[in-house]
């Protein structure tokens, strides 16, 4: 009994941190309907310059906010410089000019920090917290309350904002919401923003648990891009749970059957529900209007 | 990215066309991984080779020519490894090579290197480097093999005859997990559970409660490299598994101690090098004065803790620099012929002493059995 909800737990801390970075793909998928590659690096420079600040000597919350605000900046700068000027082109095209901001931001926090491994102390203490013989780092549970935190508040913004659905319409088409009066061009900056914010704002939670480096992005990326596809790419509530799953079917996986399968049988389990509904498990369907 | 290093009058001497005699120079060339995914090895190998460089030009050089040291950044990428070897060999005309920083790259400028005839000095772990022994291939860092058995001697003298293995599935753990494996049963000890995980992974608490869980697991090994070890020392903790930990060479550092948490690594062993305790050697040891030199050269000069990897590049320099002194000439077969000859040569990883069968000349003794001790590294022996 405790042995599986320590696997349980397990796969929980792993999860919400997957969803965390699930989450973050959301908003620029929503506004574009690209799949930004470059939202792992957002969540490392989350953490490296929250890293950075406080070792400078900076309480940590300050040096939080300082890393999120910057991380939008960087958001921001992407897009002015590389996704506005390529405007027009296929998505298909912006998808890989973010693969090419993602080396680009990778090599640039190479040379701005360094090569190094680093942390910062967990919110709480280490002390772990102990449930019926199991034990869960207090961290993971920020980490948790963060990662619904964004889904609550994502999922306000897309249903109950107007912004939120300007958002939505200017994915849907972009030249009719310039028509109705969207500013299209002021959601693609504030998508880009609030998306790399919360790369960012998951970066600050999990570094602790994950440790960070110039190149946990990638890694974090592709986990939290497989945690989006599964729920359904684009809706708030597929990433968040999506994610968890993800983290659930590594951790039982490794728990039960042998941890060298972990991570086959989870893109398995991806496949599987994938090749059943191609739009994930709460994705939307696609309905071409002619 | 090349660097060259020289003392200003040799090279305004050359610019004016007066120097005849260039040939009596010592060039190196260096092909190290100081960017890319092996950075965290190769960039303080890198940084190694140009300070000791100019250190030593600053001193007027081996029998009293200066050394050029031409440094190429292969990025980790054993394609352009082989590149650099052939550039460095066929352009620059070095007479030999230090380099090769991950097991990968090293391969592939030792197959350059044995067809060109230059002598090549590697910087990575791996055995297959130098066995079956290759005439111009000799190596620094000590094996995974060595690491297991060193390990393994500890755990048989505390009666541990169970343990569990939790290895990281990148090339470090894979093969050192293999080398344990194979050399386990010759000290009578059985691996009754044997679990990975994935480098990146932020939660192994799932593979330790599996392990916990076996039965009469009396010890845990984890061969990893990189963030994957502090995690499992803290989710070890965690679970508040009441075993011995064993790490690898992989973390030795201080930094291992500050990313786990001093509380989570209390009692951790590892099998390290003299470099990580160099203030902790007793006065009489060999390997003092060599590991202080380095250690106050490269924390003066860069502001950052040594690490055992820019140690594997300042053995590789010194053996270098012991032969062409030792030879007296920088023709590569007679370095070739003296590296081979090598004996005691006190270096920051242990003391070599090579012979034709062995191009790596270093022994068990080159590991000390390390113990974290309220949040500081101390020698077990």
């Amino acid at each position: 009994m405790s042995e599986l909800l320590q696997f349980l737990f397990s796969g929980l801390t792993v999860g919400a941190v997957y969803a965390l970075v699930a989450l973050g793909f959301t908003i620029i998928f929503n506004a574009s309907g690209v799949v930004n590659f470059a939202q792992g690096e957002f969540v490392m420079l989350g953490g490296m310059i929250t890293v950075f600040a406080h070792a400078a000597g900076l309480p940590l919350p300050l040096a939080a906010l300082i890393a999120i605000a910057v991380t939008a900046g960087v958001g921001v700068a992407l897009n002015q410089l590389a996704i506005e000027p390529a405007r027009g082109a296929p998505v298909v095209s912006l998808i890989i000019i973010t693969i090419g901001a993602s080396i680009f931001i990778r090599g640039a926090a190479q040379l701005v920090f360094d090569k190094q491994i680093h942390s910062f102390p967990a919110f709480s203490g280490t002390e772990p917290i102990h449930v019926l013989g199991a034990t869960i780092q207090s961290q993971s549970l920020w980490v948790i309350g963060g990662a619904f935190a964004v889904f609550a508040g994502l999922w306000l913004f897309f249903t109950r904002t107007l912004l939120g659905r300007a958002v939505l319409a200017t994915s849907n088409n972009r030249l009719a919401a310039q028509l109705v009066g969207i500013n299209t061009r002021f959601i693609m900056t504030l998508s880009f923003a609030l998306s790399a914010a919360i790369g960012a704002f998951g970066g600050v939670l999990v570094t602790p648990i994950t440790l960070t480096s110039y190149d946990v992005g990638l890694a974090l990326a592709l986990k939290g891009f497989a945690g989006a596809m599964l729920g359904g790419m684009g809706n708030p509530k597929g990433a968040f749970v999506g994610g968890l799953m993800l983290g659930l079917l590594e951790s039982l996986t490794a728990g039960y059957l042998s941890s060298q399968y972990k991570d086959a049988a989870a893109f398995v389990v991806i496949l599987a529900v994938l090749f059943f509904m191609p739009q994930g498990l709460f994705g939307r369907k696609s309905t071409e209007r002619v | 990215m090349k660097t060259t290093l020289k003392t200003a009058a040799p090279a305004a001497l050359i610019a004016l066309g007066l120097a005849t005699a260039a040939s009596a120079e010592l060039k190196i060339g260096a092909s190290i991984s100081a960017t890319g995914p092996a950075a965290f090895l190769g960039d303080p190998e890198a940084k190694t080779l140009e300070m000791l460089v100019e250190e030593l030009n600053a001193k007027g050089g081996i029998n009293g020519e200066p050394v050029e040291l031409v440094l190429y950044d292969d990025g980790g990428d054993a394609n352009k490894a082989r590149t650099f070897a052939t550039r460095l060999i066929e352009d620059d005309e070095v007479q030999a090579i230090i380099g090769g920083t991950t097991t990968g790259t090293s391969m592939s400028i030792l197959a350059v290197a044995e067809d060109a005839e230059v002598p090549f000095i590697s910087l990575a772990g791996a055995i297959d480097i130098i066995q079956p022994v290759k005439p111009w291939t000799f190596k620094t860092p000590h094996t995974d093999r060595m690491a297991c058995q060193k390990i393994f001697e500890d755990m048989k003298k505390q009666g541990i005859a169970r343990i569990g293995m939790i290895s990281g599935t990148d090339g470090f753990g894979a093969s050192m997990q293999a080398q344990c494996k194979d050399v386990v049963a010759d000290y009578g000890i059985e691996v009754v559970a044997d679990e990975t995980y994935d480098p990146k992974d932020a939660d192994m608490t799932a593979q330790l409660t599996k392990i916990k869980n076996a039965e009469g697991v009396q010890a845990v090994l984890n061969p990893g490299f990189g963030q994957g070890p502090s995690i499992v020392t803290r989710n070890y903790k965690q679970l508040a598994i009441d075993l011995p930990l064993y790490q690898s060479h992989g973390v030795a550092s201080d930094g291992f101690i500050e990313l786990a948490g001093a509380d989570a690594a209390e009692g951790v062993r590892l099998p390290g090098t003299a470099l990580l305790v160099a203030a902790l050697l007793a006065e009489g040891d060999a390997q003092k004065p060599v590991v202080t030199a380095y250690k106050a050269a490269y924390e003066g000069k860069f502001k950052q803790p040594v690490s055992t990897f820019g140690g594997y590049a300042h053995d590789g320099f010194a053996l270098l620099t012991d032969a062409v002194t030792r030879a007296g000439s920088t023709e590569p077969q007679a370095i070739r012929d003296a590296l081979e000859a090598t004996k005691a040569l006190a270096g920051t990883t242990g003391i070599y002493t090579m012979t034709p069968e062995d191009h790596l000349g270093l022994d068990l003794s080159a590991f000390r059995m390390l113990q974290v001790k309220d949040g500081k590294w101390t020698i077990v022996e």
